[in-house]
Formats: structure tokens, sequence, C-alpha cells
């Protein structure tokens, strides 16, 4: 008998580790995968718990490369044991963190504060992103092999670019032996200046300071031309313009070794979403203008630059979607759009918004999950690709989803403190049933029924 | 006398307009139709008339309550708010940022939730932030709110006054050539000028450099979608051109930051390319109007002859500024289509 054992049966299961697309069972038990095909009864031990997740998907567990778990520091805003809720709930089995907490990730003793608080808070696997420079002020390196020993697994000043071009590239020159990526919120500040949101129409519409695409464009050149020269690996954060795809293509076709990110709403909502109608059409602001739950970095943009990243993101050009979860408290958004804090919440619906490009046939399902699993994976490093695979012997981290079930985002049902969303009362379609972290079931929707257990009379 | 039986119903190619929707609040001239223009222009004339009697008050607002907040420096929009609600008998209670709240961190939207359970009626907001009258039209559901300027967003109060100017010197708007020279990029008064003029039918050009104009109507194509504006607005940067045959001239100040921020290279080369001179004037239809918002930089944007010249209408915006300002409290308070002696 193997009490402890789940199969989860008759699920259409997606491993692009493993180019697998197939109906099938799972089997997991002590926190690994055992098996994962068709297994007939014979495979299927006595005792063990059975979920019929027939109509459903099961592939790994996704992994954001980026999100704001806000501890420590801004513990008002998210925590690790909330934020890695909303993670379970989204469908998330590894969050990485990013560094811009207060005291930011730039030494040992913070990086293990983080891993005591996810041992003991998280239901899932957290892996914390230290500092490029000492306290993200871009001076001086931060000491990135102490960092790196600690746990590390990228390195980002994220919120602030590293903005000096010889301190980038010397950054990029020393992680080399380290062998970790360094990811650059790419903004050229000189040129984003004030800007709150894209420059355009509904920027000029509002009054609001535009914020040009070559603010992102002119940055990201200058980091692949230091990547080029340095032999450095470089991690493009949350791209958002149009033309920033031909540079990274571009840099690709050349063997660097750059990669990528794109964020669920740069792919499904732009800046018309500003005027608080959910992106319906408005040639008069209204009372509902200024919607500040969509100021984020970077800014929404127009609809070529969405068309724009799904095709890059579909051709593999993007590597990984991320989810730039940046949850704020009310306070930080009921005030002015200038005033406003950058950010959007984004876990417990980045699986909806990336269906939504299912369902109208602009990616495929297994090229979405690829790019939530594997993709984040390979930007991590070949170490990890255990935690985007359902071979035998790997952790067993899964997430098993209805792509068709429709739903409502109400932020009042959000594990996340942060409830700063323009999806707020929208309709997505696609949701998660249930994640399993290394063998637990770290959360449950209540879609989610175990069988009876399984005896072999069954079959 | 009774001042209703003067304001007319309107009458727009015959048909009676239908009794408009009451407004709440009055954020910009985008969500205002052609006809509710019209009626505020033609409740304007009746105001106007008060304010050309011996004694300048009519109870029509007695017993109702008006707070101005502003955020930001102003004189003539403040005082001819306050006037407008006095004339009309309403309380009218000043507050700035200074010496408030504010100064101890109580947010806007916490300000205006203190006003409005204070039982104000309206409140008449100026901010330095592009939608901050949003914000408190958004959370507050008792008081009305009137933008007195916010940011770079908006200004249409002083819009109306600006088409009510031209109308009362000109007969009708329809076909006019609307020339808006200077600092657009940060002008909330060239933005709800372009709503305004735009709806009554009128043709509105910009010109002035373009690093002062907003990027996408700078482009005819490019990665950036084209504005609401542009539909409704030419660009043409050269003064000379633009300002052929126009009707209206309208000048916008130019804040002298702009020129250490880098949108020019030195007043002197400002003042030569576009400045409103009496030899460009010259170019525009007979007897052109010449229009400044204010507060002017007599010299820089206008020439200081034209500024007082005998086509300069710019003390006459001001009075009308009152008139329009009395109008629109008045609607938003009573509603539309009465008197103001009730």
């Amino acid at each position: 008998m193997e009490t402890d054992h789940i199969v989860i049966r008759h699920a259409r299961i997606i491993d692009p580790s493993r180019q697998l697309d197939r109906v099938g069972d799972l089997l997991m038990g002590r926190g690994e995968i055992i098996a994962a095909g068709r297994l007939g009864p014979d495979r299927i031990p006595d005792g063990c718990r059975v979920i019929d997740a027939t109509g459903l998907i099961l592939s790994p567990g996704f992994i954001d490369l980026h999100c704001h778990l806000r501890e420590p520091g801004f513990e008002y805003k998210e925590t690790i044991a909330a934020g890695s809720k909303a993670g379970a709930k989204g469908g998330f089995t590894t969050l990485c963190a990013m560094p811009n907490t207060d005291p930011p990730i730039d030494n040992a003793a913070v990086v293990e504060y983080i891993r005591q608080r996810a041992r003991e808070d998280s239901l899932i696997r957290i892996l914390p992103i230290g500092c490029v420079t000492k306290g993200r002020k871009g001076h001086e390196l931060a000491e990135m092999e102490e960092l790196a020993s600690a746990g590390v697994v990228a390195f980002s000043d994220d919120g602030d670019p590293v903005y000096d071009a010889n301190l980038m590239r010397l950054a990029l020159v020393y992680s080399l032996d380290l062998g970790l990526p360094i990811s650059n919120h790419c903004q050229d500040k000189s040129l984003s200046c004030n800007g709150v949101m894209a420059e355009g129409p509904v920027a000029t519409h509002l009054g609001l300071d535009g914020i040009p695409a070559a603010a992102e464009e002119a940055m990201i050149a200058r980091d692949i031309a230091l990547a080029e020269s340095t032999g450095g690996r470089l991690h493009v954060a949350h791209l958002s313009t149009a033309g920033s795809v031909p540079l990274l293509r571009e840099a690709k076709e050349r063997g660097l070794s750059v990669t990528a990110e794109v964020c669920p709403h740069h792919l499904t909502i732009t800046d018309q979403w500003a005027l608080g109608r959910k992106g319906e059409f408005a040639t008069a602001a209204g009372d509902l203008a200024y919607d500040t739950s969509t100021k984020v970095y970077p800014p929404l943009r127009s609809q070529r630059d969405v068309e724009t990243l799904i095709a890059a993101l579909a051709d593999g050009v993007i590597d990984c979607v991320a989810t730039d979860h940046a949850p704020h408290d009310l306070t930080s958004k009921q005030v002015t759009y200038q005033d406003a804090a950058f950010g959007i919440s984004v876990l417990e619906t980045a699986l909806g918004s990336m269906l939504q490009l299912v369902h109208s046939n602009k990616l495929s399902l297994g090229a979405m999950v690829d790019r939530l699993t594997t993709g984040p994976a390979k930007v991590l490093g070949e170490s990890y690709s255990d935690l985007a695979s359902l071979q035998p012997g790997t952790p067993a981290d899964v997430v098993l989803f209805d792509p068709d079930e429709e739903w409502t985002v109400d932020t009042s049902e959000f594990e996340s403190k942060g409830r700063n969303t323009p999806l707020e009362g929208t309709k997505l379609k696609g949701r998660v049933v249930g994640t399993f972290a290394s063998g637990n079931l770290v959360y449950q929707s209540p879609a989610l029924k175990f069988n009876d257990t399984f005896v072999k009379s069954d079959r | 006398m009774s001042l209703s039986r003067t304001i007319e119903t309107p009458e727009i190619g015959g048909a009676l307009v239908p009794e408009p929707t009451p407004r709440k609040h009055v954020l910009d001239l985008d969500d205002f139709s052609r006809e509710e223009i019209v009626e505020v222009l033609d409740s304007t004339r009746s105001m106007k008339e008060v304010l050309g009697r011996d004694i300048k008050k009519v109870p029509a607002l007695r017993g109702k309550v008006v707070v101005t907040l502003f955020y930001e420096a102003s004189t003539r929009t403040r005082v001819s708010f306050e006037e407008a609600g006095k004339v009309l008998s309403a309380d009218v209670i000043n507050m700035s940022a200074s010496g408030s709240s504010t100064e101890k961190g109580e947010s806007l939207l916490n300000t205006g939730l203190t006003i409005q359970a204070m039982g104000v009626d309206t409140i008449v907001i100026r901010h330095p932030h592009s939608g901050a009258p949003h914000l408190l039209a958004q959370h507050l559901n008792k008081v009305s709110v009137i933008n007195a300027g916010d940011g770079l967003h908006a200004h249409p109060t002083q819009a109306l006054l600006d088409l009510y100017t031209v109308q009362d010197k000109l007969g009708s708007l329809e076909g006019l050539k609307i020339l808006i020279v200077g600092d657009v990029l940060h002008s909330r008064v060239a933005r709800s000028n372009i709503w305004g003029f735009a709806k009554m039918g009128a043709k509105v050009v910009l010109s002035g450099p373009a690093t002062l104009m907003p990027p996408d109507l700078m482009r005819s194509s490019g990665n950036l979608a084209r504005s609401p504006f542009a539909s409704l607005v030419e660009v043409e940067t050269d003064l000379d051109k633009a300002i052929e045959d126009a009707d209206v001239v309208m000048a916008l100040r130019l804040q002298q930051e702009r020129q250490h921020a880098g949108f020019l290279p030195s007043l002197r080369e400002y003042i030569r390319r576009w400045q409103v001179t009496d030899t460009r004037m010259e170019r525009a239809k007979p007897g052109a109007m010449v229009m400044h918002p204010g507060p002017m930089n007599e010299g820089i944007e206008i020439s200081n002859s034209l500024a007082h010249g005998g086509n300069s209408v710019i003390e006459e915006q001001v009075t009308n500024g009152v008139a329009v300002r009395m109008a629109l409290l008045y609607q938003l308070t009573i509603g539309p289509g009465q008197g103001p002696d009730g």
C-alpha cells in the first residue's frame, strides 16, 4: 500500500522538456514524479489517492523569473507567505524574488533571511535574485560571489536599471565565472524622464508625461553590445515594445548569450486601459479615466506592440513569460496617476491572461506551457532543468488546470495582499484546479476532487 | 426683472434640443456635446447681464456651498470662481494646499472626503497633476467636481470662456480658423480648447516648436497610433504659414523653465520664430482676434503692443470668465435651462 502516493488520471499531459503532449496519467510519491504517461493499472500502487483529471491539462508547475514579494521591508504590500499562496493559486511552483526590498538583497544575510522565511512561510520554492550593485545604487558591484554562494539565481537591480554603462560591462564580466545571468530593467532614464505611461495618443489626451519606446530600446541595444563584447549572460527583463524584438532577434542570430522575458499584461492589454473602461475605445476621458491600476513599468503600450510581442513569444525570440507581480497597498494606488506606484498584481491572473492568447489561436497551448516552464528554467541554467520537467525522479512540481473554465476576476478573493489589477471585474477563461509543490497539494480549487483510493479491482 | 425669459431653449437646425442629461461634473470638454456647449454659452450671456447690473447679486445659489481647492497658484481662475459663486449668493470657501492638512500629509482623496462630509455641494479643484479632479469624481458621490485646471490635461472653464469670447465677437464659431501658438505639449488650455473649438465646427491649427508639440501629432506614420486630437487639428510649425487667414490667434504662456529642460535653444530663438507680433498678424484675417489665457509673458510669446492693442480681447476673456463660471456653477447645482433669478 502506498497511501502517500497520488495518481492523476486521464489528464492531457504537456511536458515541453520531453516534447510530450498526450492524454495519460501521472504518478507521484515522496515528493517526486514516479511516472508519467499511459500507466497501466499494474503500475499504480494500491492505496494510492486518485484524481480524475479528464478534460484538464497537466504540466510542470510554472516558474516565475520575476516577482516582487516585498519582504523584507514592505510587508504591508506583500509577504512571502501571501505571495507564495498567490503563486500556488496561479499554478506557480517556483518564484524568483526580486531584490528591491528594504534592505535590498545585496548581501548573504538578507539572502539567508529570505530563505529562512521561505522555509517557514512558503508553500512553494522561492529563489532569491541578488542585487548587481550595493544597495541597488548603481555605484559599486555587490559582492556577487557571496550572493551566488548564498543561493541567488540571478542578479538584478530591478526597478532601477544599471545605468552606468561601464558598471554594467563590469558586472557582465565579473559574473562570467559565477554562471548566473544579469537581468536588467531596460530603461534609459534620460528618455523616460518623468513619464508615467506610454508615449502616444492616450498620454496626449490625458495630459500625462509619456515614456517613449526608445527609452527601452536604447538600453537594450546598449546591453546587447555589452553582452557581445564581454561574452556575459544578459537577460532582458519585461520587454514591452515592438522595437525591442528585432534587437533581440538579431542578437540571438549572432549567437549571443541573451534571453528575454515578457509579462502577461504586455501581451494582452494596452495603454487604452488607462481610460478606465477595460480597453473599450472612448473619445471622452470621463470620470473613470486615470485608472491607476494600469500604471506599470514598463508601461502598457499600443495594440501593435502587443501583437509584435505575442508573435515574438510564439516564435521563441522571447524565451519566457514572467509576471513582474508587483503588489501594492491601496493607498499607493488611490492617488493621482502621477503619484501612483508602478505595478500590477499578476500571479493569480497570469494563466487566464496567457490562455486568452491560446483561445484566440495566437499561441499554441504547448508553446504557452513551454514559456511558463522550460523557457524560464533555461534562463536559470542547466541545474534548474529539473524544475520544469515531469521526468521520473524530478521534484513533483505539477499544475493541473482547466483551460476552459470561465471566471470573473474578483480581487477580494486574491491570496496576494496586492489587489492592484486593471483586470478586476473582467472575465478570463482558464483557471488552475490544483498545484503540487514537491508532491504537496499547495492549492486546490473547489473543482478538484479526490476519488476513492485506488485498488487494482478498479480497473 | 426675471432673467428666465432671456434664456431661450437652444434650437439647432430648427429642432428643439431634448432636455440634456443633468451633468454632475465638469472635468473636460471632451464629454460635452455641441448642444451642451451651446447651452452653457447661452446661459453665460444671461450671467454676463447680471454682472453688468449695479447690484451684482442674485439669490440663485443661496444656501449652497462651493469650496475652491487650489493646489497651485492662481489669480484669475480662483478669484473668478469666487466672484461667480458670490454673485450667485453661494457660500464660497477658499482652501489652498498651504496652510491646510495637506501640509500634514493628508492625501488628496482624504481631503476631498473630508470636504464632502461637511456637506459641500461643489468642489472646484486646481491641481498640478493631470486627473486629480477625476480622482475626486470617482470617489466622492455627493459633490459636483469642477476642474479648474489639472496638470497638463484640461482647463474646461478657460476653454468655455474662450469659446464665449470668440462667439460674442464674431457671432458664430462654425468654420473659423483658430490658431493656437506655443507650448501645446504642456498646455491644458490648448487641450481643452481643441475639444471645444472642434466640437463647435471651427478649424484648429497648432503652431510652435516641434519639441513642444505632442509627439503623436508630429508623426504622420511610425509606431505611434494617432491621437484623438489628430483628427481635430492641423500642425504647422512655421508660424508665418500657420497664421495665414486665421480668425483668432491664441498665444500660450511659455514657461521659462522649458529652455533649461532643453525644449528650446533660447528664448531669443523662440521669440524670433513664434512670438505673435503685429507684423505676423498682418497675414491673419483683417481684424483677427488676439487671445491669451494669461498670465502673459509680454515680449516673449506675445509682443507688448499686440497684447494691449485694439484686437486684443485678453481683458474681455477675464470678464467672460466670471460669467462662464457662474453659468457652470448654476447648471451643476440647479440644473440646466433655468435662469439665475430662479
